[in-house]
């Protein structure tokens, strides 16, 4: 279901006509360009971007815009075609690459940190450990000792779930056509809700008691409120990037957790292969829905539900971002989207200096009603980040779908739009020591969720070397992922690899490493 | 009593590769890969060698099993290094730290503490779980140095991959064949030495292992340039 997106292919230079033209969407370049590091290129991208006027073609890397576009459906309508192409840049593959290797480590992070808190809470909360409760998705209980019987019911629960999980996708394509981004953030919003609320509930009880910890219900009560509120509003408004990304990793380790515990035990492990088939076919098949996603949302010049997505860099500053661009765009009367320039220019900010807040935090004042819809559309797109989760499985599911894309996205469109205003206000970014980018990676949530049931079920054996193993594989899953994604750049769902290769490691460590290593290990031979 | 034994032999067993992680490795996210490639690597090839032990039907000689592993991962530690001195020049346009590249020593040492990390989390890690309690080792029956033995084993073998791959790596650019089978015949002497552990023989065994470490760290120390000079300006911090 991941799909990894990459849009690399157009590259909008933005020419000062353009700049007329303030309403009307350029195609936001994206690219595929890893956030810079190195200090040269930042220079070229950095300098050009901000230094130069409209009419350059700013090489920029943008991370995708995220502007809902329920908010501003006249936008989009009016915009027509995604793309303005201008002249496009080429991006040098080799410049792709080089940021890959940070790019890549800027996901293992937070995958490494999700599958760390499941496996945490498998071994020291035993009632995540064992099944009795089923979902309603899967009718077979598995508790015949016949293997026979529990490959079919296992076999005939995963394909109730995926046949779930495909009328969501459907669904979620539909509405999206539609353009129904109402029903889809309301939808997010519910389920973030609950995950946060209701679900991090259980959690907390199942912690203390595992710890035999008593807590009077008003701390409790206190405790879930703030934490539930900052985390909404984290989610699906703005906070700081690092809080936002903290609950996302939260809120996907918690439906891990839900999924291991309540899925009968051959039944996940058929789940996860189906899911990583379903990735597969629905990324990569001309009519798959993901990639039918993929296209429409950049056809209209959006991001794809970036509540769904984890995001290693920007997506939090979208709102301060959005407002001063708008702003910016609409004064400076740059010609792009200022969709794209949008995300971009808040992760700048962001990153940025409070300096660069504080600014575009004026700027805001200024600004249209546009970037009011703007910041709807954002909170729209966190909303549906957070929904993925929550209310229900299959909800969730079609969600976590949309949600795997990684999209490496870096606009260059965000240029543009910064231009003059921005120049000034950027300026301190190109110093940054931080060598932060706007450029980020995405990771849909659902790929977090997936890897660590497929990490926290191993672990639910009680042995740490099948663990290991299958966190390795996953990494490495993962690094040949990103790998064909420059290589190919295009959409690539992130599921299929690593659970290939988690799923061979599991049952190859458990069945024929583990005996090995135990006769090692007990007689103290080390090899 | 036992959450003590466990952070100590923790810490024991996997404290100095942390470090060197942290101040060598971390900075780097092309070192890091790298590093989790070959962890990747060694895992294929204690697959291979399991395979092979259970297929054959020798399992009563556990020996028989450790020659086999040893020559799997040699032969993976070789697959390691042609991969990466085929990618090298892909690497080089990749890194950020051209250093990775240019000092041929560093993609070396980093496949070699990936290959003893995994290693030694392999050898101890379930060891250690059971560490952590409801009981431990000694009281009935045992020795109650079965756990700090095996942490120590555990660190000496990290280091000797790492020393390992420093020296084949160069080894096999210079074609020096003595340091090949200076590392192939070390390792498998190591690996056999630690089959005396089962008789408790404890002090043997380890004071051999630290020797051949000791004298391994030293040799890799030369291979990559380092002379008595050198370390003297390292020690009094010139």
């Amino acid at each position: 279901m991941a799909a990894v997106n990459l849009q690399a292919s157009c590259s909008s230079g933005l020419s000062s006509e353009d700049d007329a033209n303030v309403g009307s969407q350029i195609g936001a370049a994206e690219r595929l360009e890893r956030p810079p590091r190195r200090q040269q290129q930042r220079n070229n991208y950095g300098s050009s971007n901000q230094d130069q006027p409209d009419a350059a073609i700013l090489a920029v890397p943008n991370v995708v815009m995220r502007e809902p576009g329920g908010s501003r459906p006249s936008r989009l309508t009016g915009g027509g075609g995604g793309s303005g192409g201008p002249p496009t840049n080429e991006m040098e593959e080799e410049q792709g690459l080089k940021y890959g290797a940070q790019h890549v480590i800027k996901l293992f992070v937070p995958v490494s940190l999700c599958m760390l808190v499941v496996v945490a809470t498998i071994n020291s909360i035993s009632f995540y450990n064992s099944t009795d409760v089923y979902l309603l998705y899967t009718p077979f209980h598995e508790q015949s000792p016949e293997p026979s019987v529990k490959f079919w019911s296992a076999l005939a629960n995963s394909l109730i779930l995926m046949s779930v999980v495909v009328v969501m996708t459907f669904l979620l394509i539909v509405l999206y056509k539609k353009r129904c981004y109402r029903i889809i953030h309301g939808w997010l919003i519910l389920s973030s809700f609950m995950l946060l609320f209701i679900f991090t509930y259980l959690y907390l009880e199942e912690l203390l008691r595992a710890y035999n910890i008593p807590m009077d219900y008003p701390t409790a009560l206190l405790i879930m409120w703030n934490f539930g509120v900052v985390g909404m509003m984290s989610i699906h408004w703005q906070g700081p990037l690092r809080l936002q990304q903290g609950y996302l990793i939260f809120v996907a380790a918690l439906m891990a957790l839900v999924f291991i515990k309540y899925l009968p035990e051959w039944t996940a492990w058929a789940v996860l292969a189906a899911i990583s088939i379903w990735d597969l076919i629905a990324v990569l098949s001309p009519r798959g829905p993901l990639r039918i996603l993929v296209e429409t949302a950049q056809e209209r010049n959006e991001q794809i539900f970036p509540a769904l997505i984890y995001s290693s860099t920007v997506v939090y500053a979208l709102v301060n971002t959005v407002t001063p661009q708008q702003s910016q765009a609409t004064a400076s009367s740059s010609p792009s989207s200022s969709n794209s320039t949008t995300t971009t220019r808040a992760t700048q900010n962001s990153l940025a200096s409070p300096e660069a807040a504080a600014a575009s935090g004026q700027r805001t004042g200024n600004s249209h009603p546009r970037q009011n819809q703007r910041d709807d559309g954002s909170v729209l797109a966190t909303e549906a980040e957070a929904a993925g989760f929550t209310q229900e499985w299959s909800a969730n599911l079609s969600e976590r779908v949309a949600r795997r894309q990684i999209e490496v996205q870096s606009t260059q469109s965000g240029n543009a739009q910064r231009s003059n205003e921005y120049r000034t206000v950027t300026a301190p970014d190109q110093n940054h020591p931080d060598g932060q980018e706007e450029r980020g990676i995405k990771l849909g949530l659902g790929d977090f969720i997936f890897y660590s049931v497929l990490v926290g079920k191993a672990s639910s054996y009680g042995d740490w070397t099948t663990t290991i193993a299958c966190f390795v594989a996953i990494l490495i899953g993962l690094c040949l992922t990103l790998l064909l994604l420059a290589i190919w750049r295009k959409a690539l769902p992130a599921l299929p690899i690593s659970i290939t290769f988690g799923l061979i490691f599991c049952f190859a460590t458990s069945a024929v490493v583990k005996p090995f290593m135990e006769d090692l290990s007990a007689k103290q031979v080390f090899i | 009593m036992t959450l003590p034994e466990f952070f100590g032999c923790t810490f024991i067993a996997f404290g100095p590769p942390f470090a060197l992680f942290v101040f060598t490795i971390a900075n780097d996210p092309v070192r890091i890969i790298i590093l989790i490639a070959a962890a990747f690597f060694w895992l294929l090839s204690l697959l291979i060698s399991s395979l092979w032990y259970a297929l054959i039907p020798l399992k009563e000689f556990l020996a028989f099993g450790v020659v086999f592993s040893v020559c799997f991962q040699e032969a993976f530690r070789y697959i390691i290094y042609r991969i990466l001195r085929s990618t090298e020049q892909g690497l080089h346009a990749v890194a950020e730290d051209t250093r990775v590249t240019d000092n041929k020593h560093i993609l070396a040492y980093v496949s070699g503490l990936g290959f003893g990390i995994i290693s030694g989390m392999f050898a101890l890690v379930n060891v250690l779980a059971d560490m952590s309690g409801p009981g431990t080792m000694g009281l009935k029956g045992g020795t109650e140095l079965f756990f700090v033995t095996s942490a120590a084993q555990a660190l000496s073998i990290i280091l000797l991959h790492t020393f390992w791959s420093v020296i084949f790596f160069n080894a096999l650019d210079t074609n020096n064949y003595i340091h090949i089978g200076y590392v192939v015949g070390s390792h498998l002497f190591v690996s056999l030495i630690t089959l005396l552990n089962a008789n408790e023989l404890y002090t043997t065994t380890l004071l051999i292992n630290y020797l051949v470490t000791i004298l391994t760290g030293v040799l890799a120390f030369r291979v990559a340039g380092g002379t008595s000079r050198s370390f003297r300006k390292f020690i009094t911090c010139q």
